[in-house]
């Protein structure tokens, strides 16, 4: 185990040091220790490594990551792991606004809650958080997944295309051309998996299936009001 | 007797008004039929005050010229050397816009790359991501970072010779896109991560940043990201171009992109696109005024677009102060787009050549702003590149001549002083002496 003290060494020196590790790095466990709520920590990362954040994170933590796995030990600020292509990134407390925003793959956990607009224009992340989110979450959702074990805010998945969102709890409310759906075998079991992997232990028939009516897919005069 | 009788009664001559002309009689027909308002690509058509009410004084007993054949005159500029480790060097001071892969066919963002490299200059992305075409055809490429992120990945942005963040373009301060479900290819709804044929909307404010306090942090991870090597744009609408401008400079920008109204765009409102924003004439003093009130004057690059046409255009851009400019429509037009040979295709889709503005429509009968495979065939990347090659050659050579006979040994030097205003409006916005006079409007001290 490598530790950076980031005080010490600064963000810029950090974040170097984690992009010079190569994808056959034998240095595959760091630990970046006084983060004190410093913005872009370990972002840009694109090699197999674990970074452990002793501590709470600013914006941006674990932005564009690729392959890399980010451990939060703390709250993370707003933004964390935005545009994240591939790799996990796991929150042991909770996670301020725009969390996994436009992101593309790979998956976030939050053990907390997370705020508003969680997993905005996301595309093809997913995202399981243990507690609540907050409202405008998953606007504009393209694809990949949102479970959330606890309760929604106010307009789920407004304006969102193919993304699909979990709920355990109640939701606040729907946003534009958010629906219910049916809850199928495919599923549980893609759920199931989600679950698993984010090492959550719920039953996938307690949570309900939301997603796009498609009913904004292409212009129509008598959806105006709905733009 | 029939009071109507022509033969008897003198008749007005039937009147068109001035208010209800025919443009907007046509535009609340179209309204009633449809119940959804216009959308085009292009600029504001409405005639505003523009660089064509500024004329170069040139040289006399007091100024004289550089010899045209003999003296050198300039053309270089670099942009982004404050924050960067790697600025981008050009040769010619006239950039291409960003302009999106999906609004545009690949051929076309190809003969952009070849056209601009082969020039000395860099091409664009837009929304919709980076093309290998175009990164494969262009020396220095600008990658947008836009709200959508459509096609955003971290390989390419570390492709990039620079990074633009874009907040607002001059077509439309404020508003999001729109490509229509019709040009949605296979390939352009992948690049995007959506279903194909769908109308696909782009967000108006970034997803994960509000204000310049966030700007700054979002600066700080881009460059963290790309290890402070590339510059960092950003790009603005002309609207409060004072303000604007030091608040990108403040949040840790290398150059700010200023685009006025003029400006075009592949697809928004007619009614954002002719009512919203500043013209290009008025917004490049009070962006100077912002860079020098910072003492970052030529530290931080003011790239201005926006109806920049020519090396005129070009010469009075960077003689009130801007270190260079970007082209969009006129880069189109020279690949060409809106070209009167095309006239009967035009007439079929109801319009006529120089007016064609349904971009959005993806039936181009140039074969540019389409996804269509027939009508892409029509265009020739390479041809199109030279074309363009040519056109940035003639803007630079114009610039030149300007310069020289101002007795400029690079474009840089040109300055407000070589300048007049043919009109009161164009005096007050540039800050530029009325033609003949020493004054204009606002001019300190002078009580108006
Ligand atoms: C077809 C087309 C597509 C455009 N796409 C984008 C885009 O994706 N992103 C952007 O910031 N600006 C876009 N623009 C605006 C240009 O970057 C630029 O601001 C504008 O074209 C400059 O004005 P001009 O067309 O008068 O030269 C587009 C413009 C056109 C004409």
């Amino acid at each position: 185990m490598q530790t950076i003290d980031l005080t010490e060494v600064g963000l810029r020196e950090t974040n170097a040091t984690l992009h010079a590790q190569a994808e056959n790095t034998n240095q595959t466990a760091w630990e970046i220790i006084n983060p004190r709520g410093s913005h872009a920590i370990a972002c840009g990362l694109d090699a197999p490594i674990e970074v452990t954040v002793k501590g709470s994170t600013g914006y941006y933590c674990g932005g564009m990551n690729q392959q890399a796995t980010v451990n939060i030990h703390g709250s993370a600020g707003p933004g964390t792991g935005e545009n994240m292509m591939s790799g996990k990134i796991i929150i042991e407390g909770d996670a301020s606004q725009y969390l996994g925003a436009t992101a593309h793959g790979g998956m976030i956990v939050v053990k907390g809650n997370a705020s508003s607009r969680c997993g905005i224009s996301m595309k093809g992340v997913n995202i399981v958080v243990q507690g609540n989110i907050g409202h405008m979450s998953a606007f504009m959702g393209q694809s990949g997944n949102l479970v959330v074990c606890g309760d929604a805010g106010d307009a789920l998945g407004d304006s969102c295309y193919e993304a699909r969102f979990f709920v355990r709890g109640s939701v606040k409310s729907l946003g534009a051309d958010c629906e219910k759906k049916e809850m199928r075998e495919e599923h549980l079991t893609l759920l199931q998996g989600l679950l698993d992997e984010a090492g959550i232990d719920a039953d996938p028939k307690d949570f309900t299936r939301y997603g796009s009516a498609r009913n904004l897919y292409n212009f129509d005069v008598d959806n105006a009001g709905a733009y | 007797m029939n009071k109507h009788d022509p033969k008897r009664i003198p008749q007005t001559t039937p009147r068109q008004s001035a208010t209800f002309t025919q443009d907007i009689n046509s535009d609340i027909r179209r309204a009633a039929a449809t119940g959804i308002y216009d959308i085009r690509g292009g600029g504001a058509k409405r005639k505003v005050p523009s660089f064509d009410d500024l004329l170069f004084m040139g040289a006399s007993i007091s100024r004289y010229p550089l010899e045209g054949y003999r003296e050198k005159c300039e053309t270089n500029v670099t942009i982004g050397g404050l924050h960067a480790s790697n600025p981008i060097e050009l040769d010619i001071p006239i950039t291409i816009a960003g302009m999106s892969f999906g609004a545009l066919s690949g051929p076309a963002k190809e003969a952009l790359g070849r056209g601009a490299s082969a020039a000395g200059t860099s091409t664009t992305t837009g929304d919709g991501g980076m093309t290998p075409e175009e990164r494969g055809h262009s020396n220095k490429l600008v990658y947008q970072y836009l709200p959508s992120r459509y096609g955003m990945n971290p390989n390419d942005l570390r492709k990039a010779d620079a990074i633009e963040i874009v907040v607002g373009q001059g077509a439309k301060p404020g508003g999001g896109g729109m490509l229509l479900g019709q040009k949605i290819s296979d390939r352009v709804a992948e690049m995007r991560n959506l279903p194909k044929g769908i109308d696909q909307r782009s967000a108006c404010r970034h997803p994960d940043w509000t204000g310049p306090d966030d700007l700054e942090i979002k600066i700080l991870e881009l460059r963290e990201i790309t290890g402070w090597k590339v510059p960092i744009y950003v790009k603005v609408a002309g609207a409060r171009p004072y303000y604007d401008t030091t608040l990108a400079v403040k949040a840790g920008a290398d150059a700010v992109v200023l685009d006025g109204m003029q400006g075009g765009t592949a697809a928004t409102q007619d009614v954002f696109i002719e009512h919203v924003g500043l013209p290009t004439l008025a917004i490049v003093r009070p962006a100077v005024q912002a860079l020098q009130d910072l003492g970052m004057h030529r530290k931080v690059q003011l790239i201005l677009s926006g109806g920049i046409r020519s090396g005129a255009d070009v010469a009075k851009a960077m003689a009130l102060g801007a270190d260079a400019v970007a082209i969009g429509t006129a880069a189109l037009i020279a690949l060409g787009d809106n070209d009167p040979k095309w006239e009967a295709e035009y007439n079929k889709l109801g319009t006529t050549a120089g007016a064609y503005d349904d971009w959005h429509e993806g039936l181009d009968p140039a074969g540019i702003t389409t996804q269509d495979p027939d009508l892409m065939a029509r265009f020739d990347p390479i041809e199109g590149g030279r074309r363009l090659k040519n056109y940035l050659k003639v803007m630079t050579l114009e610039a030149q001549t300007i310069a020289r006979a101002c007795g400029k040994n690079h474009l840089h030097n040109l300055e407000p002083e070589d300048l007049v205003a043919l009109t009161m409006e164009a005096a007050a916005m540039a800050k530029i002496p009325l033609a003949g006079t020493d004054w204009y409007p606002g001019k300190p001290g002078s009580g108006y």
